[in-house]
């Protein structure tokens, strides 16, 4: 075959594909429209919707849907007598602003915990993956023990963390009002302030810094999955930007700030949007407890109340993530 | 000058080398000791393993206070001098939860669910994760957004409208707009989906269930750090795309899979909202969240004789949520190398 091909000329060979059968040529044996090439970006355009055909299926024939009668559930009220859903108009939605006294104060506390959390989780966070990153001695058990609570914390776990009276008292949870004395906590609140009061620093850092203190246990527990991104993106950055780093004579806070935290920017904000998002939806949010427990009396209600907090949560990430990704150091990879 | 050296010990990944002239370890040591240096690294290191230390007992404390709470008998309880170690061991507690709660069957029950939604969500994950990656196409930045926004809105505030939609499945159906839809008009009626294991597996198979999103992310990140070479020199050796994907890039992305894996494994082991959202109350496909929430009968009637039972009623709880994520440990402890491995080598970027 090959020796055929090479005794001809380039002119004299005339190629008709094996795989193009008759029928798909036309009567001046060309080949007809459907059977003619694609663009190699088309096909590959082609092939990326195959591969998220999944997703697209399922957006627009469940999720859609259910977003849709989700809407409709908000607006509408059931007639118990003929067992059909009457449509009465945005009436829940005024009415969580205007009648409702409970919908802003919990959606305050719910802005309030995140003003509180978001802050802590990140460094938390970026420390604890900074340090698990380094070689140090029992690094592997400190690991594992770490993210123990990114698989076994969700849930059910959840819930029990939040009513378990056992270990509360040595937790020292706050926010819970349930009036907890100082002496059974970890850190007295006392001592902290003590501490801050000689730094002569505000008053609002020491309350904050108590609250974290005293809340260690949860911020472990909501911080593991940032943990392992932070802990990816350190891994990623080049062992030769540090070598290079300690050659021309850089410390080791100098090559922190000016190498590792640039690096690390965009996981700080992809973290920071998902410690947004894990505390909106969280069980143990203030609004979502409240949604849930109107949910009971009332579920179309609950819905519109879900409604309004969804537009509130996807404003703050915009705006968060609009803000933050100015800040941001993006590494040119070629 | 040159010193004379002997490799006195070689492994694959250190040599270790004498040469002539080497100072002993004593002196060494010695000389070591008398650098400022040394000292400091020597401090941070301590307070560092410390620090360490006390944020892990900080994370292991509820788990110990747990397990030994779940060992009290009822005298303990009321005890004021008990505070972790109980004066009467009992494992009555474990007893009744394991017969009376059906522990054996939700085990079995559990562990399949969260193995076949496990399996298919990574798998899922993965194809939505790469055409998201490596492909341009129309739309690819807005299906991107709708996955963020499918993690904005959790399903718990959905919950009346997803019930709805699967306690009458249809391909397409919205309540304002009438129920009629393809398999209504083929079959006669919707699908009844309550009570089964298909709103899960359906969830999981279009990428909408718990977390997905963060999957999704997850994978789209590690895929956009994949060389493009890969797969363009597998184009030009005649491989069709899907042929690329199985063979060489799924083989490469294990590590990231193992780690969705276990996130979405584990997640839905202790996951408590959809098992209660799609099964009834007296079904009797048992599952882990049923343990949890129910307390055994034998040990119900004693709320009202029994002056220290709100405490007891949370111990009983404790022990079954402890006897629920028993089994995920003993799993992390042999895959916990698995997951941050995966993770670290993912090369994931922002």
């Amino acid at each position: 075959m090959s020796e055929n091909i090479t005794e001809k000329s380039l002119d004299e060979i005339s190629v008709t594909p094996a795989e193009i059968a008759p029928s798909e040529l036309d009567s001046n044996g060309l080949l007809k429209k459907r059977a003619r090439k694609v663009s190699l970006d088309s096909r590959k355009a082609r092939a990326g919707y195959a591969f998220v055909m999944p997703f697209i299926l399922g957006v627009l024939f469940i999720y859609l849907p259910i977003l849709l009668d989700s809407v409709w559930f908000s607006m509408s009220e059931l007639n118990f007598k003929t067992d059909e859903y009457n449509f009465i108009g945005p009436v829940y939605y005024v009415e969580a602003f205007t009648k409702n006294t409970k919908f802003v104060t919990n959606l305050m506390a719910g802005l309030q915990q995140l003003v509180f959390e978001v802050p802590a989780v990140i460094i938390f966070s970026l420390f604890i993956a900074v340090v698990l990153n380094q070689k140090m001695l029992g690094r592997a058990a400190f690991r594992a023990i770490f993210f123990l609570p990114v698989i076994v914390s969700t849930g059910i776990m959840e819930t029990i963390n939040a009513g378990d009276i056992m270990s509360n008292q040595t937790q020292g949870g706050i926010d819970d009002g349930s009036g907890q004395s100082g002496a059974s906590q970890i850190v007295s609140t006392l001592d902290v302030e003590r501490l801050f009061a000689s730094m002569k620093v505000g008053g609002e850092l020491v309350t904050y810094v108590v609250n974290i203190v005293n809340n260690v246990y949860n911020i472990i527990n909501y911080s593991g999955v940032q943990m392992l991104i932070f802990l990816a993106g350190l891994q990623s950055i080049s062992p030769s930007i540090y070598e290079a780093c300690r050659i021309d004579g850089a410390t080791g806070w100098e090559t922190f700030w000016k190498v590792t935290f640039p690096m690390i920017s965009p996981m700080i904000l992809v973290n920071a949007v998902y410690t947004i998002i894990d505390a909106f939806t969280r069980t143990q949010n203030p609004m979502i407890k409240y949604i849930n427990q109107v949910y009971g009396a009332n579920p179309y209600s609950a819905t519109a109340m879900s409604w309004i907090y969804f537009g509130i949560i996807i404003l703050i990430i915009a705006a968060f993530a609009g803000i933050a990704s100015t800040f941001i150091f993006y590494q040119r990879r070629d | 000058m040159e010193n004379k050296t002997y490799v006195t010990k070689e492994t694959k990944n250190s040599i270790r080398v004498d040469y002539e002239g080497k100072l002993s370890l004593k002196e060494r040591l010695m000389s070591k000791a008398k650098t400022l240096n040394t000292w400091t690294k020597l401090a941070i290191n301590f307070f560092r393993f410390v620090m360490m230390l006390g944020v892990s007992y900080v994370i292991l404390y509820p788990f110990f206070s747990r397990i030994a709470g779940s060992f009290m008998t009822k005298e303990d309880i009321v005890d004021a001098t008990v505070s972790l170690i109980p004066k009467h061991f009992t494992i009555e507690l474990y007893r009744y939860i394991i017969v009376e709660n059906h522990y054996f069957d939700a085990l079995l029950n559990t562990a399949l669910l969260s193995i076949l939604c496990a399996l298919i969500q990574t798998l899922v994950a993965c194809l939505i994760g790469y055409g998201l990656a490596k492909f341009k196409f129309k739309g690819n930045s807005l299906i991107m957004g709708i996955v963020v926004l499918s993690m904005i809105i959790p399903h718990r505030a959905l919950r009346l409208a997803i019930l709805q939609h699967f306690a009458e499945f249809d391909i397409f159906t919205v309540q304002a707009w009438g129920y009629r839809g393809p398999i209504e008009l083929i079959f006669g009626k919707p699908f009844q989906m309550i009570d089964t294991m298909w709103p899960l597996i359906l969830l999981s198979l279009f990428g909408l269930a718990f977390k997905n999103g963060l999957y999704i992310y997850l994978m789209r990140q590690f895929f956009k750090g994949v060389p493009d070479e890969l797969e363009e020199s597998a184009y030009v050796d005649g491989s069709g795309v899907f042929r690329t994907f199985f063979q060489i890039i799924l083989p490469l992305s294990v590590p990231m899979m193992i780690t969705v894996f276990l996130f979405s494994f584990s997640w839905q082991w202790t996951d408590e909202f959809y098992s209660g959202l799609f099964w009834t109350f007296n079904s009797e496909f048992y599952l882990m969240s049923d343990i949890y929430t129910k307390i055994p009968d034998s040990l119900s009637n004693m709320s009202l004789t029994f002056a220290g039972w709100p405490l007891y009623q949370n111990i009983i709880q404790n022990t079954s949520g402890m006897m629920v994520i028993a089994p995920l440990i003993i799993i992390y402890l042999f895959c916990q190398k698995y997951l941050v491995q995966g993770i670290e080598r993912s090369g994931l970027v922002g």
